[in-house]
Parts: C-alpha cells; sequence; structure tokens
C-alpha cells in the first residue's frame, strides 16, 4: 500500500508559497494515483484565504489556525505535525529557509527518513524511493535511495518541478486546529527585519555585470566594474563576494539576495548553485564566464565562455570602449 | 560558555572540477585539495568571538578518518582551546541520522552551551544540525548570520529569511545553531600557527568510547543510502564560443549589441 503523502506549505499575506503547485507535482511522481493532503499553519481570515486557494491544487487542505502559528515558527509547527501526522507518512517540504529550519529535527522525531534539496524523483518500488540530489555546488548530480517503511520527511528543491496540468480541483478544508495542543516553544520570533533598500537597486536594471568567488581578489572588482561602466551595466554579484565583503549585499542576487529581472545577464566567476539562479527571472539573455568548464552555470546559460576571467574581462572592456568609440565617430 | 563546533573536511569545491570516478560509486579523489567546509570555518570563528567576549572555550568536533586530522590541527592553529577526531569504521555508510547519532553521544559526554555547525557542506544537505538538535531535545535555528548573548540562559539570534529579509528569535540556551557563510570574518591561519598545531595529540574516540552501539550507524541503520554520481542532465546548455581569446571577444559583442547587452 502507498504511504499517504502530505505536503505542507507556507503562506505569506494569504498567498500559499509558489512551492504548492510543485509540491502536488512532486507527489504525482512518488504515486501517479496519490491524493495528497495539503497542511498550512497559520491564524485568522489570511489562513482561510490560502486555504481556499490551495483547493485548486489539493483535494484535500488540513487547516491547523492557533493565534501562537500566526508566524511560522520551525519548533511550534513541529510540534502541531507530530500531532496531526499519521504514522509512516510521506510529507513534502519545500527546500527554503522554512523547510531548512524544520525538516532534520521533524525527521527526528518521527522517526522517520529525510532526504533535503530532492531535485527528482523516480520511482517508488516496494518502500523504496528513488531520488535525485545534488552535491557540490550542483557540479555533481547522486541517486539515492530512501527507505519510507518508516515514512519519510523529503526537502524537494523549489523550481525542480514543473507545476502539473491537472484541471483545478475542488479541495475541501478539514479543521484540525482542534486536535493540536501548542506548548511553550524554546525559540521565540521576535521580529522581522525588511532587506535595506538603500543603495543601489538592481532588481530593476536592465544589463547587469555579476561576478562571483571567481574574482578571486578584492581589487579585482574593479575590473568587473570597468566592464559594468563600458557596457552601460550594473554591478551584483553572487553570495561569496557579499559574505568576503566586497560588495554591499544589495548587490546580491539570489534566495537570500534580490530577485533580478534583466535583459542581459553576464555572470563572471560565477558557479551557479541554485540558490543564485533562483534570483534571475525572466529568461535573461544569459552569459557565463567561467574557468572550469563543468560550472552548472553553463547548463543555465545560454552562451559560456571557458577562460580566465581575470584576462578576459580587460580585454572584453577594451574592445567594448573601442567599438563604442568608432560608433560615436572618434 | 563552552561552545561545540562540529566541522567537516571537504573537497574545496572552488578549486577543483568534481568528477566521478569510473564506476561512479564516488568522486574522482585524485589531486583534490582539501579544507574546512567554509560554513564550518565561519562557525569556528563566530565561536572564537563569543569566547573572546563572554569566556569560555571552544571545542572542534569532525567525524571520519585519520585525513580529517588537518582541520582540527588548523583550528586550533586559528585558536580553538579543543579538538576531538570521532572515528570508527563501523561508521562508514552512515546517513545524516548516523552521523547526528555519534555527535549526540559525544555531546552527552561533555558539557556544551552552545553548539555551532556550518549552514551546510559539500552534499548541500543542512540537516546535522537540526538532527542532533532534535535528539538532544535542545531548540535549533539555521541559517544565522548574528548571534548575541542576553543573558546565561538565552541568545538573541538574526536568521536568513528570503529576499534579504531576516528574522531575530531568542533561544534558550543549550541550543545548536547552524551557521551562514558571511557572520564574521574568518581570521587568517599562518603557517607558523599550523606547523605548530601539526605535533598536538589529538583526542580520538571510537563507537565504544561513546558507547554507540554499531547498529545504531552504519550503512544497515541508514535508511538513506546515497547511490551513483552522474553529470548533471545539461539541459539546453550553454553555446560555448570558441576561437582565441580576441575572437571570443568579437563574438561576444556582436551577442551582446543583438540582445541589447550594450547602452
Amino acid at each position: 500500500m502507498t504511504p499517504g503523502i502530505f505536503a505542507l506549505i507556507s503562506h505569506k499575506n494569504g498567498v500559499a508559497d509558489d512551492g504548492a503547485a510543485e509540491l502536488a507535482s512532486a507527489s504525482k511522481k512518488i504515486d501517479p494515483g496519490a491524493s495528497p493532503v495539503v497542511i498550512v499553519t497559520g491564524f485568522g481570515p489570511e489562513l482561510d484565504t490560502v486555504c481556499t486557494g490551495l483547493g485548486k491544487l489539493f483535494g484535500e487542505i488540513w487547516k491547523i489556525a492557533k493565534p501562537e502559528l500566526a508566524y511560522p515558527n520551525a519548533e511550534l509547527v513541529r510540534n502541531a505535525l507530530l500531532q496531526v501526522l499519521p504514522k509512516s507518512s510521506i510529507l513534502l517540504v519545500p527546500h527554503n529557509h522554512f523547510g531548512i529550519d524544520l525538516s532534520p529535527g521533524l525527521s527526528i522525531k518521527l522517526n522517520a527518513a529525510y532526504v533535503p534539496d530532492v531535485v527528482n524523483i523516480e520511482d517508488l518500488r516496494e518502500n523504496s524511493l528513488a531520488l535525485v540530489r545534488q552535491e557540490f555546488g550542483g557540479q555533481l548530480s547522486r541517486h539515492v535511495s530512501c527507505d519510507v517503511s518508516s515514512g519519510a520527511v523529503l526537502n524537494v528543491r523549489p523550481g525542480a518541478f514543473l507545476p502539473g496540468e491537472a484541471a483545478p480541483l475542488n479541495g475541501h478544508v478539514v479543521d484540525k486546529s482542534s486536535e493540536v495542543t501548542v506548548r511553550p516553544a524554546k525559540r521565540r520570533f521576535v521580529k522581522t527585519m525588511v532587506a535595506d533598500a538603500g543603495g543601489v537597486d538592481i532588481s530593476k536594471e536592465p544589463i547587469l555585470v555579476s561576478i562571483g568567488r571567481g574574482i578571486q581578489e578584492p581589487d579585482n572588482v574593479a575590473l568587473a566594474q570597468a566592464l559594468a561602466d563600458a557596457m552601460g551595466a550594473v554591478l551584483s554579484c553572487s553570495r561569496p563576494v557579499v559574505d568576503a565583503k566586497w560588495l554591499e549585499k544589495s548587490r546580491q542576487v539570489g534566495t537570500s539576495g534580490k530577485t533580478v529581472k534583466p535583459r542581459v545577464y553576464l555572470a563572471c566567476g560565477i558557479s551557479g548553485s541554485f540558490q543564485h539562479l533562483a534570483g534571475i527571472k525572466g529568461n535573461p539573455f544569459l552569459v557565463a564566464i567561467n574557468k572550469n568548464p563543468k560550472a552548472p552555470i553553463f547548463q543555465a546559460a545560454d552562451v559560456g565562455i571557458v577562460d580566465d576571467l581575470l584576462q578576459f574581462l580587460p580585454e572584453l572592456t577594451s574592445r567594448i570602449r573601442k567599438t563604442s568609440a568608432m560608433a560615436a565617430g572618434r | 560558555m563552552e561552545i561545540l563546533v562540529c566541522a567537516k573536511r571537504v573537497p574545496d569545491s572552488s578549486q577543483n572540477e568534481i568528477e566521478p570516478n569510473a564506476s561512479g560509486n564516488d568522486i574522482n579523489r585524485d589531486d583534490l585539495v582539501y579544507s574546512i567546509n567554509e560554513a564550518d570555518n565561519y562557525a569556528v570563528e563566530e565561536a572564537l568571538q563569543m569566547v573572546a567576549r563572554n569566556g569560555g572555550e571552544v571545542t572542534v568536533v569532525t567525524v571520519g578518518g585519520d585525513d580529517d586530522e588537518e582541520i582540527l590541527r588548523r583550528e586550533l592553529a586559528m585558536g580553538a582551546n579543543h579538538a576531538a577526531l570521532i572515528s570508527d569504521e563501523a561508521i562508514t555508510g552512515s546517513d545524516g541520522k548516523g552521523i547526528a547519532t555519534v555527535l549526540k553521544a559525544y555531546v552527552r559526554k561533555n558539557h556544551f552551551d552552545l553548539i555551532l555547525t556550518g549552514t551546510q557542506a559539500d552534499d548541500g544537505a543542512a540537516q546535522i544540525g537540526g538532527m542532533l538538535a532534535a535528539m538532544l531535545d535542545y531548540p535549533f535555528a539555521s541559517l544565522v548570520n548574528s548571534i548575541r548573548v542576553v543573558n546565561p540562559k538565552t541568545l538573541e539570534i538574526i536568521r536568513e529569511i528570503e529576499g534579504g529579509d531576516k528574522e531575530v528569535n531568542e533561544i534558550e540556551l543549550p541550543c545548536v545553531l547552524s551557521v551562514q557563510t558571511g557572520i564574521n570574518e574568518p581570521r587568517y591561519v599562518g603557517m607558523r600557527g599550523i606547523r605548530q598545531a601539526a605535533s598536538l595529540e589529538l583526542p580520538t574516540f571510537t563507537l565504544s568510547d561513546l558507547g554507540v552501539d554499531q547498529s545504531a550507524v552504519g550503512e544497515a541503520a541508514a535508511k538513506v543510502k546515497r547511490d551513483d554520481y552522474f553529470s548533471p542532465e545539461s539541459g539546453k546548455g550553454a553555446e560555448i564560443l570558441q576561437g582565441s581569446r580576441g575572437e571570443v571577444v568579437e563574438k561576444l559583442i556582436e551577442l551582446l549589441k543583438a540582445k541589447g547587452g550594450l547602452k
């Protein structure tokens, strides 16, 4: 018998996470005949709006409404799930800041298997679920087999599963609130701090020259800035450049930085982790320059250049300057 | 404050082309450059800064083999007070839960107020800290990029959420935190320090030293088994521009002009 499949979806301002349709589609890859149940936690009219919205994707919605769950605290959500999840369930969770917080510990308390950052689901045979993950920042994929006989928590990579094209459902809401007792947490939410809006707004720029770890030294940032100036572009970057304090946080592209929608994106020395790629929307013309021909960025890019950045950038800059000088008739 | 940092030695994927070996069951490990997992190094630096302000000591632990001693020595050279290697043949093939089981036993044999790990390592799993916390019934927070001691029983932590936003939490000690890269600026470790740490005796523990039953770890206990490696599907894949550097530059400029990439 196929175990029950559940999906946990977070939400904000009455709107369910984009991952809802992806989790619905992922559950069909475990079992094409699955009727997954979606679980949402929260409080107030916002939560009811979320439940209504999810009715199109899921036949059954379990609602857990508690004042203490108004903000998603992983410790409280874990305790709530432990009180409602049937034994040996398979639970799908988006692999985002909340899923990373929640799922490893939840799997221990459920005595269930845990597989993080799942990028593909191949099949379920007997109790063995065949999955695909990635390692080494996306340089390699790996088959993983997961024994689901005592249940499993699977964190699913956002964007890895395309939403299905099934006809909209008319799901019904089951209020599970009365089955849940909220106990005091040892970790308490204090407040949210919204990203500093100061500095340059890369989210609106049409042309971005973006640098990553491959820029190697803070002094080399100037090479990329010179290219950006010559192109009429703005400089952005990936996480390691901000970690090293070579550029300010407002220039970071990715899940923990900004989402950008440029026309052209020139990725210089960026390996192309999924967290970075998730911040690039609108299908820009993506050029990748990287000395490692195996860098995952080359899978996402339209055009690739395998070369040493520190040699290539100055030559490109100088050639663009000459081209524009000629165009200006000088 | 007694702080434990759980660390891992990994192939440095920014310096290596990682490829599957011939049979696909492992990566090709010839000529790889190894280092301490980057996020773990930030965790050690954070621990050192915390004890400098609040007193206490820092211990670094890793689960592995003799080769993994090098990262412990490096972190001792960086300023950690103690280091421990947990090494046992029976651990081979463990999944995340197996490794967390071993670490839990080590924690139970000692006394720590705070346990830090890096957010994730080479396998991108980001799982050990949360599992360990649940096994110990300690509170946990992931993606932490600021830690402040409020009082001897409470920390204020800031963690990263989506879009550059952050979330402030209070968390009771003892707790487990997984630390993000960028939380601090890890200090430089000179060759002299590493040479001095090279001769230090490192305490090594086996499963029986820690009272862990062999059946709780290793491949037999693992619900999650890692099988073969393969190259990711290349999707559409990039068109790689060929030619001399000058030719590639010319081709790229034409493409940029056509796509509106030059103002």
